[in-house]
């Protein structure tokens, strides 16, 4: 393997380790011992359910915290309002729910906890997690689309209009573009996030073997590479708030696909 | 050629489309300003499809990356 030589492993931050060993987590022949990835996605759970619940005081008039909530729930009322219309106000739970959880999740990944010897784990930068996430998305299109329209739902996949003699074309391709869906949402989550802790190890280790080949090295490739690092991190968390709002996005037009059809 | 070099070419290669989604990322951006600048008061309510076409044309350059990571970890 190519990256055996370097001195920073840039995919050694995405090892899955069990907190307190794998002995007696057996069930039915596999093994869920509370890794370092239920830790994290545990402690975002937490401040996400800490921070909504500061803003649950109902106050006539809203202090700062509870301003705070407010702009997000209403962010994401008017994108499904936006998106779905009046029907689409029953699932703000749910989008909100998924774009919070994915934003902190983000946002405590790239926290600079190692300086303190903590070593954040961004489980959204795992196949595994965004593709359960991106599953539930896409099951409750189905859900939905097969209550709501039985199986008229399967008009989804010949357009409005479309001349009869090109139903046997178009169709697979809509079939296949809907299939790819879940795949592509969690896909793109994933990859994203992974990418950018990787540029961000990749630079560190030019900042590390830099400096550490003479000062010379060091102020000629080690500074450099530092400064990209702090400009990369800001483009880190502008990535980390798109990612979650392209995933709430996508998956309020799709449950507008199930809804409405075309 | 080896296997392993031509794994790395191949990864090399793929950073290719890499580049290509940033052409695309810029351009949806771009075009986005652009006609925002033209009629400011129109440009809010595109927002979302903004992000759509963002998301659209940046997916293209994170599978080139994926194919990377496979040639040089996986494959």
């Amino acid at each position: 393997m190519a990256a055996d030589q370097a001195k920073v492993d840039p995919m050694k931050q995405f090892a899955i380790e069990a907190i307190g060993g794998t002995q007696g987590w057996e069930i039915a022949g596999f093994n869920i011992a509370f890794t370092n990835s239920a830790m994290w996605m545990l402690i975002t759970t937490v401040v996400l359910f800490v921070f909504v619940l500061g803003g649950m005081k109902r106050e006539l008039v809203p202090g700062r915290w509870q301003m705070m909530v407010e702009t997000f729930t209403g962010f994401i009322d008017n994108m499904l309002e936006a998106n779905i219309g009046k029907e689409g106000r029953k699932y703000v739970p749910y989008v909100f729910s998924l774009f919070m959880f994915i934003l902190i999740a983000n946002l405590i990944g790239l926290l600079p906890l190692g300086l303190v010897g903590i070593h954040p784990f961004t489980f959204t930068s795992h196949f595994t997690v965004t593709g359960v996430l991106a599953i539930i998305s896409f099951s409750i299109v189905l859900i939905v689309g097969f209550w709501k329209h039985g199986l008229h739902f399967f008009s989804l996949f010949v357009p409005h209009g479309t001349p009869l003699p090109m139903v046997p074309v178009i169709a697979p391709i809509e079939f296949i573009s809907f299939m790819v869906r879940p795949f592509s949402l969690a896909l793109r989550l994933f990859v994203a996030m992974m990418a950018g802790h990787v540029l961000l190890k990749v630079l560190s280790s030019f900042v590390i073997d830099g400096t550490n080949a003479g000062a010379g090295f060091g102020a000629l490739v080690g500074l450099p590479s530092f400064l990209l690092m702090i400009g990369i991190s800001a483009l880190e968390i502008l990535v980390a708030g798109i990612q979650a709002y392209v995933f709430a996005l996508l998956t309020s037009l799709y449950i507008n696909d199930a809804e409405h059809l075309h | 050629m080896e296997v392993e070099a031509a794994k790395l070419v191949g990864a090399g290669l793929a950073a290719i489309g890499a580049g290509m989604a940033a052409i695309g990322v810029g351009n949806v951006f771009g075009s986005f300003l652009e006609s925002a600048l033209r009629n400011p008061g129109a440009a809010d309510g595109q927002q979302g499809r903004l992000f759509i076409g963002f998301a659209a044309a940046e997916l293209l350059g994170l599978l080139a990356f994926v194919v990377a990571m496979i040639l040089i970890f996986v494959a």
